[in-house]
């Protein structure tokens, strides 16, 4: 309880750290909302006009104001308003945020329904056909680009079928559960299949690991049934990797999957912080990376908690 | 148990099938399904100067007049129009049919008001440099606008032509809403917009240009063009814009589908700094020009997708490449005109371009590194996005810049910003020319076609000669269409408003 509440404490730091650095960060590249707009053109205005443009975008006062009023809006719950979309930070994360969400635990759900078990397999097949198998599947999986394998479904269904899912809009789940998922399962295994491999690989090795050691053998010896031996005795010893693993890849895919979403369409959280930075929209930049950095730390408690489920003999808190 | 589990196989499988086919049925509502890969980025119509936005903007705004296919001048909201004879003074006579999407008449009053607007400084809408000569409006009756100038601007007409000199409400501007909500007098009306997802537009039936051929249009922009291709081939998408030839030349090999290519004005060319050494001397600048193979750069960076051009690059203006200067490559006459100015071993100098704008800049400049190295040029090239490119390119800090510039209809509202000694972008191009610049205002004032035309093809001749950019070539602009589209009609300006003349069979 006390290391929860010490956890907790530490948010509101990390977030301040993060919004600086991002801050600062996005106004030192080149070029700003006006040039985002004008391209080129920007060249034509006059001292006068860019001026005002400048207070429209609100980039007409110093670092330091522009800081100060965004971050007391913060407080207040107002990101500020994204000026590509002229409504509030925060409403246009919400309303990408489901996609991201479902694409994140769809991809999980594959990866480790698939993973994990495969894993296990190999690992009880350690060095036979079946695990070398597995393991080339694993090593394909692990370098292929996710890009390449989207590029790849999207062209074997479009050329060789005729058929597509639909691109370009997301239909929600409670809407349309069918037109959702029809929409998200190409994505989703994209997605998956690259993290299925890692999960094959590090659940292969976890579980070899632990199959030598005495209580397996001693579960063994008492002539507990071989699946028995895996799955109750093993298994839950051999997550701690897999759930860490799991984890930061759940982090990460709470941040967005830019270049899936970008191929599948899919207006998702990794596209809105990639456009917001091609069109230098500080306000979402800001307010998404902020949301995104506050998803990870939520998921890395959870992964911290868990330790503690699957391995009582964990303390959190430093003393063991 | 083999039996079970291939039923179930065959049953899963029909599932995804269902579920696959489900979302791809075609529909055959006269709604249009649209798709390109760049989003608009704002509604204002005097603000917003992007490509992705004008293409959009102009299916709900209008301005006075328009460009056809042939880049001549017809009519808009404006019916008839006439320059006095001294060039000063410039009259329009409004459609009386024209009506806003909100209902009401489009007035002069609410020409005065656009113009007013694009001209106030506090807009900032950076094509009010093209308007500069306005120095009066008068609206003698609700459907006359007269506009009178300080001095003579043949250019001007054209320049009305933009979707920049759009004619909004006067009661929306007075209410600052322009930007926030489109109320044109265009074809369609914005019914929905979700940035960088889609749009949707409904027909405006009370347009005064007649009814269109399709009952509304559906935008999704999907950001990956292979994945646009995808859309065409699943027939999920009508109609679809491509920039990437790479991706365009693909679509006449898949059975049903149709490619229309279009010429434009926009124009590559590898941008040179003449203020930094050695570009300063004219003989460098001309050593560059003879040892550049523009078709070689064409057919290898664009496919061929194009045609080696001057700098003036409208239908009406263009001169035969083969009377240019150096326009066929002439590497021993490069090398005599390096030695000549002293640089017989040749000089390192960085090249920037930026990443995917145009989706061929990396493999342009690679070409150009490639063709300057046999006059000993050596050639380092800076890869930028997008917006940092601008950012360099606006300060004019580079040696030289692969670069695709926009054109216009008129030579002079296209080059007078970086060829006159006034220009704004002077500070770009960095080079001042007396007889450029002579030409350039003579240009401006003379009213008969025939002696414009002799006026510019001697700053086209000059310009190639002098060398400060070498001018490479025009791409096209594309559109993929599928059978059931008709009377679709490209222009070379890129605008997508021939999307008014589509009907669906």
């Amino acid at each position: 309880m006390n290391y929860l509440i010490r956890r907790l404490v530490t948010f509101p730091l990390v977030m301040f750290g993060v919004s600086v650095l991002v801050f600062v960060a996005i106004r030192l590249v080149p070029g700003d909302s006006i040039t985002a707009m004008l391209g080129t053109e920007a060249g034509l205005l006059t001292p006068e006009q860019r001026q005002s443009l400048a207070v429209y975008f609100g980039l007409d006062q110093g670092w330091f104001s522009q800081y100060w009023r965004w971050l007391s809006g913060v407080f207040s719950g107002n990101l500020g308003i994204s000026v590509t979309y002229g409504k509030p930070v925060l409403d246009v994360i919400l309303e990408r945020f489901p996609l991201t969400l479902e694409l994140a635990v769809l991809a999980m759900v594959i990866a480790l329904g698939i993973g994990l078990p495969l894993g296990v397999f190999a690992a009880t097949r350690n060095e036979k056909r079946s695990d070398l198998a597995v393991r080339i599947f694993a090593m394909i999986g692990q370098s292929t680009p996710s890009f390449v394998i989207g590029l790849l479904i999207i062209f074997a269904l479009s050329a060789g079928f005729g058929i597509l899912p639909a691109m370009g809009q997301f239909v929600p789940f409670l809407e349309d559960p069918l037109g959702n998922l029809s929409q998200l399962i190409l994505p989703a295994m994209t997605l998956g299949l690259s993290f299925t491999a890692s999960v094959t690989r590090i659940s292969r090795s976890a579980v070899l690991d632990v199959l030598g050691d005495d209580y397996v053998r001693t579960a063994r010896a008492k002539g507990a049934p071989k699946a028995r031996v895996i799955w109750r005795h093993a298994l839950p010893n051999a997550l701690i990797p897999v759930v860490t693993l799991s984890g930061v890849e759940f982090g990460y895919l709470l941040g967005g999957a830019v270049l899936v979403e970008q191929i599948f369409a899919l207006p998702g959280l990794g596209r809105l912080v990639l456009d917001a930075i091609l069109q230098r929209d500080y306000a979402l930049v800001q307010g998404s990376v902020l949301f995104v950095a506050l998803n990870f730390m939520i998921v890395n408690l959870l992964v911290d908690l868990t330790y503690v489920m699957l391995d009582p003999r964990i303390r959190l808190g430093g003393r063991a | 148990m083999t039996y079970g589990f291939t039923r179930k196989l065959l049953g899963s499988a029909a599932i995804v099938a269902s579920i696959l086919v489900a979302t791809a049925a075609p529909s055959f509502a006269a709604t249009l399904k649209m798709a390109w890969a760049q989003d608009a980025t704002g509604l204002d119509p005097h603000k917003q100067t992007a490509f992705s936005s004008i293409r959009l903007l102009e299916l709900i705004y209008e301005p006075l007049v328009r460009l056809d296919a042939d880049l001549k001048t017809v009519p808009a909201i404006a019916t008839s129009w006439s320059f006095s004879e001294d060039a000063k003074t410039l009259t329009f006579k409004l459609d009386p049919k024209a009506k806003f999407h909100n209902g009401a008449p489009v007035t002069a009053a609410d020409v005065k008001a656009s113009f007013t607007r694009i001209l106030d400084q506090a807009t900032g809408a950076a094509a009010r440099a093209n308007y500069l000569s306005i120095e009066a409006m008068e609206t003698p009756d609700e459907h006359t606008i007269v506009f009178k100038l300080s001095q003579p601007d043949v250019p001007l007409l054209t320049a009305m032509g933009s979707i920049n000199a759009a004619i909004v409400p006067a009661s929306e501007i007075a209410a600052g809403k322009i930007g926030t909500q489109a109320v044109g007098s265009g074809p369609f009306k914005l019914e929905k917009w979700e940035p960088n997802a889609r749009e949707t537009l409904v027909v405006n039936s009370d347009w005064a240009g007649g009814k269109p051929g399709v009952d509304g249009i559906e935008i999704r922009v999907l950001p990956d063009e292979n994945a646009i291709l995808a859309a065409l081939r699943a027939k999920q998408v009508d109609f679809a814009l491509l920039n990437d030839p790479l991706v365009a030349t693909l679509v006449p090999k898949v059975a049903g589908l149709t490619l229309n290519r279009k010429p434009v004005l926009a124009y590559h060319v590898l941008q040179l700094n003449p203020s930094r050494k050695p570009m300063t001397e004219l003989k460098v600048r001309q050593a560059i020009s003879c040892a550049i193979d523009r078709k070689d750069i064409l057919d290898t960076a664009l496919l061929g997708e194009g045609e080696v051009t001057g700098p003036l690059t409208m239908p009406g203006y263009r001169s035969d490449p083969s009377t240019l200067f150096c326009y066929s490559r002439d590497v021993e006459k490069a090398k005599k005109l390096m030695a000549d100015a002293g640089y017989a071993g040749g000089f390192s100098a960085t090249v920037i371009a930026a990443t995917g704008e145009p989706p061929t800049a990396a493999s342009e400049a690679q070409v150009i590194q490639s063709q300057l190295q046999e006059i000993g040029i050596k050639l380092d090239i800076k890869l930028m996005e997008l917006n940092v490119y601008v950012d360099t390119w606006l300060k004019g800090d580079f040696d030289m810049a692969v670069a695709l510039n926009g054109g216009r209809a008129d030579p002079y509202s296209m080059y007078n910003r970086y060829w006159t000694k006034a220009g704004n972008l002077q500070k770009v191009a960095n080079y001042i020319d007396d007889d450029l610049d002579s030409l350039m205002q003579k240009g401006r004032v003379e009213t008969d076609p025939a002696k414009r035309r002799e006026i510019f093809s001697a700053f086209d001749k000059h310009l190639a000669e002098v060398s400060p950019w070498i001018w490479l070539y025009t791409g096209y602009s594309y559109t993929a269409q599928q059978q059931n589209v008709q009377g679709y009609v490209p222009t070379p300006d890129g605008s997508l408003f021939g999307i008014s003349k589509i009907t669906l069979k």
